[in-house]
């Protein structure tokens, strides 16, 4: 089955977790038997990848693809990419249209059986393929708009080519249920059109050797040796992550139990907004900062840590708390992260209730036995969910959407 | 003669409301709690109480009115006659009228329906004893056979009900699980004894016969689904080809609460019991009748404890992993030191976390599959229950604190 994958972005040159589920996603598909030419709207080096196709839309150079983050949808309207061929500056909507552009003349040559599209940055080209030459389209939802905006407004040029990527994909894939039901209650999409296919931990963090490089965080050790135990999370400080409630619920922990030490590891929008607040708690000196970390000390703080939180206000998924998992973490989740749906040896409570935070915090913190019933479930679940599975879901969604292949174009 | 001896079990817990380790060594209350609340124990006696209490006690005492025959033990435990003292007294008065008509038996136990006897056997003599004077109290009635809490039994309980049991309490016999892997090609039909036991005997449960009621009844994935009371009736006949006593033992909740009543489980019941008495040579017995039917047919041993619960019939629901663990140590590791104080509400509050139902909260074992363990659950998870029972705990540790300085001071 010939496949068009519309993509954003492939490891190495990607900024989130989009980029690790596509490339996972496509291994899995093609051992499956999948023939996949997959766009990317940059020009990279990914002579690595075997298994399909890598197809460069622009001549864009990667490095800017860190300044048009798949996540930074606020962004889209300024002007951030210098455009080489052209000599001008232009923005993440300049380069929808380019790669749009590219997708329909890729498709005079390329006959596919089923286009599927990555999230609202290539929804438009998506709708393209389908109106152009009739080709089912398959929709799949990593995160909504309402999902990076916190679930408050968020931009309504991304709401629309969501909602019209929506509306027109025979099928969509959502990365949870808690994603499909945004899609359902937020947009109105039937039920019924909506399937669930989670994501697994990326094969290459799984296989790949790892060991802890003692140096990169000596401080939290010793605190380790005095009896502290160590709180971590992951991510990009923005409002959908809801880390100024982890932030009360640490102040509230810690007066109970001062031998904690909390890591923020990432960096984004809501930074200074958080080192002010953990002042204003008098907590400054129990709470780390480490900033943006990738790779190996992105690994170290997994090992280094002892209770993995994900505080997120709708996370569709939430690939870290896995990562976690594989690190030997307790996971406490709230309620609204997808990945809470496949894990049950884990601590949830809702986003906003940060004294259920704090006490299941303290009470890790306080019990060997719970922390290590915790482990000891958690170690046994994290992998039940496998790539393979997710592409048998995905080729179950083809078969079915390739009925709907239109031949009179 | 045949004999059905029908056993029904009352409980209900005082559940740990979710209680924050903020109201610690702040607020002593750990049980009462807002009324719609996951863990309000009022709500759900509440509930219980108008779906499966009323019409089953209603059910019974009207088959008493109708048949001399008809005969029911119950065992009722002491955290359920407090909780219905309080939010249902008619419950109390029906079981005294039932009890008066001498065809209704009162089984003894554990006041707190408590797993003491595992952890400190002090605790559960004062337990049991606590529960006979209660009984004898409410309902004039003097307990004579014993069950101890999830019908757990092992050889060392077979002892001490045959010396202790018989002596400071005068039971005359105990009911436990009527297990494949115990009595082998052995029927649970008959009476036996412990190894060695010469006051006591042993009433085993014909689980077969029991399940079929209090499990599989609605489960129309049961190839016997439906179960009428023609083909129940036929069951019973053959089963009677492996003794005359069918020992129907389950919990009370069956019948109203585990089985709705839409599933047709009061008709079940009310046209089985006349049925069942149509026969000239059949009759229901209570306990006490039943355990003088015959002489014990065999002596037999369980040397590993025995519980009526889940595939395992073992302890694993109560004492699988280490939370269940900790939390039973903690515990029971605080006794002499609690009962030192003399504090009577200090004493109560611990007492009511020795109720089994804490650590069964706490079971991973099928946490995975959302099975029984999580649909009777007040709680979100098995680690939550853990983490409000250990607060709990935490906060008798800091009373006994403060208790000890009190008396240091005078």
């Amino acid at each position: 089955m010939k496949i068009l994958m519309l993509g954003w972005e492939l490891p190495p040159h990607n900024s989130g977790g989009l980029g690790v589920a596509c490339l996972n996603l496509s291994r899995a598909l093609a051992s499956e038997g999948a023939d996949i030419d997959f766009v990317v709207p940059y020009t990279a080096d990914h002579s690595d990848i075997d298994f399909m196709k890598v197809v460069s839309a622009l001549k864009l150079d990667p490095l800017f693809r860190y300044g048009m983050g798949a996540y930074d949808s606020q962004k889209i309207e300024e002007v951030i990419i210098p455009d080489a061929s052209e000599q001008k500056l232009i923005s993440i909507r300049d380069v929808q249209a380019k790669y749009c552009d590219f997708i329909n003349e890729y498709l005079m040559e390329f006959k596919p059986d089923v286009v599927h599209a990555h999230d609202w940055l290539t929804f438009e080209a998506g709708i393209l393929a389908k109106k152009n030459y009739g080709l089912p389209l398959v929709a799949h939802v990593h995160a909504t708009e309402f999902d990076r905006s916190g679930m408050n407004g968020g931009n309504p040029v991304v709401h629309a080519i969501e909602y019209e990527g929506l509306v027109m994909a025979d099928k969509i894939i959502a990365v949870s249920k808690a994603t499909k039901k945004i899609i359902h209650d937020r947009y109105g999409i039937p039920w019924d059109k909506i399937d669930v296919a989670y994501n697994s931990l990326d094969e290459d963090f799984v296989t790949s050797d790892y060991s802890f490089k003692a140096d990169h965080y000596k401080y939290i050790e010793a605190m380790k040796r005095l009896g502290y135990t160590v709180v971590s999370t992951v991510g990009r400080f923005t409002i959908q992550k809801g880390l100024s409630h982890m932030m009360h619920a640490a102040a509230r922990a810690i007066s109970k139990e001062p031998k904690l030490l909390f890591v923020f590891a990432g960096d984004g929008e809501e930074r200074e907004q958080l080192m002010q607040l953990a002042a204003d708690l008098h907590i400054s000196n129990n709470v780390i900062f480490t900033g943006f970390v990738r790779g190996q000390r992105l690994r170290d703080i997994y090992e280094i840590s002892d209770i993995f939180v994900m505080s997120s206000v709708s996370e569709p998924f939430g690939l870290t708390a896995l990562e976690a998992a594989h690190h030997g973490n307790v996971l406490i989740l709230t309620k609204q992260s997808g990945v809470a749906e496949v894990l049950k040896s884990v601590m949830e409570y809702d986003f906003w209730d940060e004294e259920k935070l704090a006490d299941e915090i303290v009470a890790v913190s306080k019990s060997g036995a719970l922390k290590s019933t915790l482990q000891d479930g958690i170690s046994r679940e994290y992998l039940k969910i496998s790539w393979d599975d997710i592409a048998k879901k995905c080729i179950q969604v083809y078969n079915e959407v390739s009925k709907h292949k239109r031949n009179n174009f | 003669m045949r004999a059905i001896c029908l056993y029904l079990h009352v409980h209900q817990p005082y559940r740990v409301r979710a209680y924050s380790i903020f109201n610690v060594a702040r607020d002593h209350n750990y049980w009462n709690t807002d009324f719609y609340s996951k863990q309000s124990n009022e709500r759900i006696f509440k509930k219980v109480a108008e779906k499966s209490y009323h019409p089953m006690f209603d059910l019974i005492e009207g088959n008493i009115k109708r048949f001399p025959d008809f005969k029911v033990s119950m065992s009722i435990t002491g955290t359920w006659l407090e909780q219905a003292e309080e939010w249902d007294p008619s419950l109390i008065e029906q079981v005294r009228r039932m009890v008066a008509t001498g065809q209704v038996e009162i089984i003894g136990e554990t006041y707190y329906h408590s797993l003491a006897f595992f952890h400190n056997r002090e605790e559960f003599e004062s337990q049991v004893a606590r529960h006979q004077s209660r009984i004898q109290e409410l309902f004039g009635f003097k307990t004579r056979v014993f069950r101890d809490t999830e019908f757990a039994y092992n050889d060392e309980l077979g002892a001490w009900l045959d010396n202790e049991g018989f002596n400071k309490f005068g039971f005359r016999g105990m009911l436990t699980e009527g297990w494949d892997k115990v009595l082998g090609w052995r029927s649970p039909n008959h009476v036996y004894r412990a190894p060695g036991a010469v006051n006591t005997r042993l009433l085993l449960k014909n689980y077969r016969l029991s399940d079929d009621i209090a499990f599989r009844f609605s489960d129309r994935g049961w190839k016997e689904w439906p179960l009428t009371v023609d083909k129940y009736q036929n069951w019973l006949d053959m089963d009677c080809l492996r003794g005359n006593l069918i020992n129907l033992f389950m919990d009370f909740e069956t019948f109203g609460e585990n089985q709705w009543a839409d599933t047709g489980i009061f008709e079940f019941m009310n046209c089985l019991i006349e049925r069942w008495l149509s026969v000239y040579e059949n009759k229901f017995v209570t306990c006490s009748e039943a355990l003088e039917l015959e002489e014990p047919a065999d002596e037999v041993s369980m040397p590993q404890t025995v519980t009526w619960a889940d595939t395992e019939r073992d302890l694993s629901a109560w004492a699988g992993n280490s939370m269940q663990e900790e939390a039973e140590n903690i515990l029971y590791g605080m006794r002499s030191e609690i009962l030192e104080t003399g504090d009577q509400r200090l004493i109560e509050d611990w007492r009511r976390l020795t109720t089994s139902d804490h650590p069964y909260y706490m079971c991973t074992k099928y946490w995975n599959d959302g099975d029984v363990h999580a649909y009777f659950s007040p709680y979100d998870s098995p680690y939550d229950a853990f983490m409000y029972f250990m607060n709990a705990i935490r906060d008798l540790q800091y009373r006994l604190l403060n208790d000890k300085k009190k008396r240091n001071l005078s």
